[in-house]
C-alpha cells in the first residue's frame, strides 16, 4: 500500500520538456538528467555502491577479524590515531577498538546484498505471477490477486517481523522475509499494466499467429510493464534497505556475526546517549544517504516514466 | 448498501480466517509446536499435560479445530513469562498503543495536509519545493533512526523532553491515557512525532498531488468566478475534495501505524503492544507472539472494514452509486 | 452613452517551456448595456482565454500582457485582486462550458449558492437561501427546496447548467460571460437554455458575451458577432450582417460549414487544413495557408479595417469588395 502511494502519489514539479532525441530511451535519459537532485542522487548511490563492493580491499581493517582489533583503541572519537598501528580512525572506533569506517564498509555490503538479492527474487516471482494472472485471467487471475490483496492489506513490517520471529535470525531468513513481503507489489504492478495490454489488438494478433503462451507473455506483454516496474522497484529497494535495517535494529534481522548497518546502529545506540555519538551516527548517515539517494532517483524516474505526464 | 456491507464483512471474515490458518500452520506445521508452545523450562509432566490439553498428540486437522475453537473463545494460551492468558496481557497494553497511533495520525493530518496543500498550490515556489524535499527525507529516514535523532536532539542535547516511558496517566473510560496530563503529554510528544513523520510525508505527497489536480478543475475556477475569496476557495472547495482520498488512505494506514508502533515503542520504551511483542520475541514467549499476531490481524481487518464503510458515507458520489447498485 | 465594456488591444500570452503561445494577441471590442455579443471561433482561437482575461482568471503560465479592459469606467487590468474579487460574480458573472465540471461535486447546491451571495453581501443565511430559491425558480427548476439540498451528481447536465445560470444571476450582474454553455448539452436542452438565457437577459438588462464555436447557435441570439481566428478578431459586425454577408474568407467558411435547410443536397463546405499552433503561427495573415484567396499581399499582417455600418474586417481580399472604403485618398 505504502509503496504504491509513493510510486504514484506525487508528480513532477514541472512539465517535462520534449527533447529531440530519437529513441525513447535517449529521451528518458535526457529528461532524467535535467533534474539536478536526481543526478546527485544517482552519483551518491553509485559512489556508495562502489564503496560497498570494493570496500574490503581499501578500508584499514577487517572489523570481524578479532586478531586485527586492539582493545586499547576502543571508543576513540573520529580522527584519533591508533595506539597499535599508528593509522588514523577517521570515523572513530567502537568499544572493542573496531574501526567504524571499516565496519560501515562491511555493513553496507550486507545491507545492499540483502536488499538486491531479495529484490531480484521478489521481482522474478512477482512478475511471473502478475503476467500469468493478466494473461490467463479468470480464476487464476482472481486467485493470485486475492492473495496479493490479502497480503498488501497487512503492513510489511508486521509480516516480516512475524516470519523472522518464527524462523529466527539469519541473512538468508531476512532475504526470505523480504521476498515474501515484496513480491505482491510487483505482481500487482505488472498485472495492472499488463491487463491493459492484453486487451489490445496486437496480443490477439500474436494469439492468432499461434505463438506460445510463454512467448506472448514474456516477449510481448512484459516489455510494456517495464517502466512502472522500474519505478516500483526503486521505491521498493529503498523500502527493503530500510526494512532490513529496522528488523536488524529490533534484533530479529541479521545475526551479530554479519552485522548490517541497522545492527551497527543498534549496537551503538547505548553509547549514543552517553556521548559516543559516532558509533551509531555514522552508520546511520550511511544508511540514510543510501536511501535518500535511491529515493531521489526513484522520484525522478517516476516523473520521467509516467506516460500521463509526458506531454 | 446492506448487501455491500454484508459482502464486505464476509471478506473481512475470510481474511481473518486465512491469517489464522497461516499462523496455525506457522506454529504447528513448520516448527515443532511442543517447542513453540511449551515453556522450555517446563518439567516433563507439565509438558505431557500441556500436550494432552492442547491435543498436540492428535492429527493436524483436529489440532486446527481445537486452535480455532479456543481462539474463538479468546483463549490463545498462557504467556510463559507472565503465566497469565496472553490475550489479557496484550489487551492491557492495547490502550497505550492505540493512544500513540491515534495521536500520531492526528499529527500527520494536522501538519501534513496544510503543508501538502501549500506545496500543491505553489509547486514552483521555494517553499513548495522545500516541503517536497522534506517529504522525501521524511520517508527516507528509517523510523528507528528518526526516533534516535529525536531523542538525541530533544532529550539528550536540549533536555526539553523525556527520552522514554509513558509518564503520568489518568484513567478515562477504564483506559489509562497520557495525553491528559502535562507529564504524560511531554512523554507522548516525541514518540507520536516519530510515528507520525513517515505518514506525514505520505499525507504531504497525497495532499499535494490531489491539490494540483483539483485546482485545475473547472469548479475551482467557477468558485473564483463567483467572487469567493481565495481563503474560501482553498479551505472549502479544494480542501473538501482532497480530504476524501487523504482520509481514506490514512484510515487504512492506521493499521500500519499500529504495526510501525513496534519500532517507535521499542526506541522510546513506550509500554504498548509493540514493545511487548519485541520483548516476547527476545524471551521466546511464543503464546504472546501468536496472540499479538491474531489481535493485530483482527484490529487491521476491522479498521479496513470501518474505513471502507465510512468512505462510502464521506463521498456523496459513492453513496449514490452504492444505493443504485 | 459609453459602452459597458470596452476592450482595447488585449494581449494574453502563455509562457510555456516550448515558447510563448499568443492565445490572445490584440483583441478589441466593446459591449453595450443589455447587448448580446457572440464571440465565435474554433477551439484554440483564443475566445475562451479572452473570456477569462476579462475576469482576471487566466492561470499561469498565462497572463495578460498588455491592453485595456474598461468595465463601467474601471480598468480591470490595472485593478488589484481585491477590486476584481468584488466584481466577479457580483457585476460580471461567468457560465462555464461543462456543467458536469463547474459545480463542486462534494458540496451541496445550497452551500454553493449561498456562498456566492455571502461573498458579496452581508445578509443572513435565511435571506440568502430565499434568494437562492428564487434564482432557481427563475431558471425553471421546480421544487427548489428539495433541489437545494441535493448534490450536483443527482442532477442531469441540463439541470446543472440551469443551476450554474441561477448562480450567475444571483446578483443580477451587468455582464455575463457564457463560455460555450450549451455545447455539452443535448440539442433540445440546448434550445431551452438558449431561450431561457435570452429571456432572462432581456428581463434583467444584463449584457452577455456568448462564446461559442457554433455559429448556428449564436446567430439567432446575438446582437453583434465577433469572429476570432488565432488570437485575433477577423470580422465583427451586427449579427445579421455578418451572417448574411460574411466578408472574411474564414467567416464565410464557418457559415458554409453549417448545414442549412436551403442548401439541402449540396455538399457542405469545409475549411481546409487545421487551426495553426499558437506557438508557430504563419507570418502575415494567419489564415493565409487555409485561404483560397491568399496571394503575396497576404504576407503582410492585414489591419482591422472599419467599414460603414459598424463593420470591421481583417482581410486584404474581403468578399463584397465594392463596399470597402479606400483609406488612401
Amino acid at each position: 500500500m505504502t509503496g504504491e502511494i509513493l510510486a504514484t502519489g506525487g508528480e513532477s514539479a514541472a512539465p517535462l520538456r520534449r527533447t529531440k532525441a530519437d529513441s525513447p530511451l535517449k529521451r528518458i535519459l535526457a529528461a532524467f538528467f535535467e533534474d539536478r537532485l536526481a543526478v546527485i542522487g544517482l552519483v551518491v548511490f553509485v559512489l556508495i555502491a562502489a564503496f560497498a563492493v570494493i570496500g574490503p580491499w581499501i578500508v584499514p581493517q577487517n572489523p570481524y577479524d578479532l586478531a586485527q582489533l586492539d582493545i586499547m583503541d576502543g571508543g576513540l572519537p573520529p580522527g584519533e590515531t591508533s595506539f597499535s598501528t599508528g593509522g588514523t580512525y577517521w570515523l572513530g572506533t567502537d568499544e572493542q577498538g573496531r574501526d567504524m569506517l571499516s565496519a560501515i564498509a562491511y555493513g553496507l555490503r550486507i545491507s545492499l546484498l540483502v536488499a538486491f538479492v531479495s529484490l531480484g527474487c521478489a521481482i522474478t516471482i512477482g512478475v511471473t505471477l502478475g503476467v500469468v494472472a493478466s494473461y490467463f485471467g479468470g480464476r487464476i487471475d482472481s486467485l493470485i490477486m486475492r492473495v496479493v490483496d490479502l497480503q498488501l492489506s497487512f503492513p510489511a513490517i508486521l509480516i516480516a517481523l512475524i516470519l523472522l520471529a518464527l524462523l529466527g535470525r539469519g541473512v538468508d531468513k531476512v532475504i526470505l522475509a523480504l521476498v515474501i513481503v515484496q513480491w505482491a507489489y510487483y505482481a500487482r504492478t505488472v498485472r495492472s499494466s499488463a491487463i491493459v495490454e492484453t486487451r489490445k489488438d496486437y496480443i490477439d494478433a500474436a494469439r492468432c499467429l499461434a505463438l506460445s503462451h510463454r512467448r506472448i507473455m514474456f516477449r510481448h506483454l512484459l516489455p510494456n510493464c517495464v517502466p512502472p516496474l522500474i519505478v516500483v522497484a526503486t521505491v521498493q529497494i529503498a523500502q527493503a534497505i530500510s526494512l532490513e535495517a529496522t528488523l536488524s535494529f529490533l534484533g530479529v534481522g541479521v545475526p551479530i556475526t554479519e552485522p548490517s548497518l541497522g545492527l551497527l546502529i543498534a549496537n551503538g545506540y547505548d553509547y549514543l546517549l552517553s556521548g559516543r555519538y559516532w558509533v551509531s551516527i555514522f552508520p546511520g548517515i550511511a544508511l540514510v544517504a543510501t536511501i535518500v539517494a535511491i529515493n531521489l532517483v526513484g522520484d525522478r524516474l517516476r516523473d520521467v516514466l509516467n506516460p500521463r505526464l509526458q506531454k | 448498501m446492506i448487501v455491500y456491507l454484508m459482502r464486505r464483512i464476509g471478506q473481512s471474515l475470510v481474511a481473518i480466517m486465512v491469517m489464522a490458518t497461516l499462523v496455525f500452520l506457522g506454529v504447528y506445521a513448520i516448527g515443532n509446536p511442543v517447542d513453540v508452545l511449551i515453556n522450555p523450562e517446563a518439567t516433563q509432566s507439565e509438558i505431557a499435560a500441556t500436550i494432552a490439553r492442547l491435543g498436540l498428540d492428535k492429527p493436524l486437522w483436529q489440532q486446527f479445530l481445537i486452535f480455532v475453537k479456543s481462539a474463538l473463545q479468546g483463549d490463545l494460551g498462557n504467556s510463559f513469562v507472565y503465566g497469565r492468558p496472553a490475550v489479557d496481557i496484550i489487551l492491557e497494553r492495547f490502550p497505550a498503543t492505540m493512544e500513540l497511533a491515534l495521536v500520531a495520525l492526528t499529527l500527520s493530518v494536522v501538519i501534513g495536509v496544510p503543508l501538502g496543500v501549500y506545496a500543491g498550490l505553489k509547486p514552483e515556489s521555494i517553499g513548495g519545493r522545500s516541503v517536497m524535499a522534506g517529504s522525501i527525507l521524511g520517508f527516507s529516514l528509517p523510523n528507528f533512526w528518526q526516533g534516535m535523532l529525536l531523542i538525541l536532539i530533544f532529550a539528550v542535547l536540549l533536555g526539553w523532553l523525556p527520552a522514554g516511558g509513558r509518564g503520568e496517566t489518568v484513567q478515562v473510560l477504564g483506559m489509562r491515557v497520557s495525553f491528559l496530563t502535562w507529564d504524560g503529554l511531554q512523554h507522548l510528544l516525541l514518540p507520536a512525532l516519530n510515528l507520525a513523520l513517515f505518514k506525514m510525508s505520505l499525507v504531504i505527497r497525497l495532499a499535494r498531488a490531489n491539490t494540483r489536480e483539483v485546482v485545475t478543475q473547472d469548479y475551482v475556477k467557477f468558485a473564483r468566478a463567483k467572487g469567493l475569496s481565495t481563503r474560501r476557495v482553498v479551505l472549502v472547495h479544494v480542501l473538501k475534495n482532497i480530504m476524501i482520498p487523504v482520509v481514506t488512505i490514512l484510515g487504512l494506514e492506521l493499521g500500519s501505524m499500529v504495526a510501525f508502533a513496534i519500532v517507535t515503542e521499542t526506541v522510546f520504551a513506550w509500554p504498548g503492544m509493540g514493545k511487548l511483542l519485541i520483548d516476547s520475541i527476545k524471551l521466546l514467549d511464543r503464546p504472546l507472539i501468536v496472540a499479538y499476531l491474531m489481535l493485530t490481524v483482527l484490529i487491521i481487518v476491522t479498521i479496513n472494514l470501518v474505513v471502507d464503510v465510512l468512505y462510502s458515507f464521506l463521498d456523496p458520489r459513492i453513496r449514490l452509486s452504492e444505493v443504485k447498485g | 452613452m459609453t459602452a459597458l465594456l470596452d476592450v482595447r488591444d488585449l494581449k494574453t500570452h502563455f509562457f510555456t517551456r516550448d515558447g510563448v503561445a499568443k492565445a490572445v494577441d490584440g483583441v478589441s471590442f466593446s459591449v453595450e448595456r443589455g447587448q448580446i455579443l457572440g464571440l465565435v471561433g474554433e477551439s484554440g482561437s483564443g475566445k475562451s482565454v479572452t473570456g477569462f482575461s476579462l475576469l482576471g482568471l487566466v492561470d499561469p503560465p498565462g497572463r495578460v500582457v498588455s491592453g485595456e479592459i474598461v468595465f463601467d469606467g474601471t480598468d480591470l487590468i490595472a485593478a488589484g485582486e481585491k477590486t476584481m474579487r468584488r466584481l466577479r460574480g457580483k457585476r460580471i458573472a461567468m457560465i462555464f462550458q461543462d456543467p458536469m465540471m463547474t459545480l463542486n461535486p462534494v458540496l451541496r447546491i445550497d452551500t454553493q449558492m449561498v456562498e456566492t451571495i455571502l461573498a458579496h453581501e452581508k445578509v443572513g443565511r435565511a435571506e440568502a437561501l430565499k434568494r437562492a430559491r428564487e434564482a432557481l425558480t427563475m431558471v425553471g427548476i421546480s421544487a427548489p427546496d428539495e433541489r437545494l439540498k441535493s448534490y450536483p451528481h443527482q442532477f442531469s447536465g441540463g439541470m446543472r447548467q440551469r443551476v450554474a445560470i441561477a448562480i450567475a444571476l444571483l446578483h443580477k450582474p451587468d455582464l455575463i460571460i457564457a463560455d460555450e454553455p450549451t455545447t455539452a448539452l443535448d440539442v433540445t436542452i440546448q434550445a431551452q437554455i438558449l431561450a431561457e438565457v435570452q429571456k432572462l437577459c432581456a428581463e434583467t438588462g444584463t449584457a452577455l458575451i456568448w462564446i461559442t464555436h457554433d455559429l448556428a447557435v449564436v446567430s439567432g441570439l446575438a446582437d453583434r458577432l465577433a469572429v476570432m481566428y488565432a488570437g485575433l478578431i477577423v470580422e465583427e459586425g451586427a449579427a445579421s450582417d455578418v451572417i448574411e454577408n460574411p466578408m472574411h474568407p474564414y467567416t464565410r467558411g464557418l457559415i458554409g460549414s453549417v448545414p442549412q435547410g436551403r442548401a439541402h443536397g449540396r455538399p457542405l463546405q469545409q475549411i481546409r487544413g487545421m487551426t495553426p499552433s499558437l506557438l508557430d503561427l504563419p507570418s502575415g495573415c494567419t489564415f493565409r495557408p487555409r485561404c483560397s484567396r491568399a496571394d503575396e499581399a497576404c504576407l503582410a499582417v492585414p489591419a482591422l479595417d472599419t467599414l460603414p455600418g459598424e463593420r470591421r474586417v481583417r482581410c486584404v481580399h474581403p468578399f463584397g469588395e465594392p463596399c470597402k472604403e479606400n483609406p488612401v485618398s
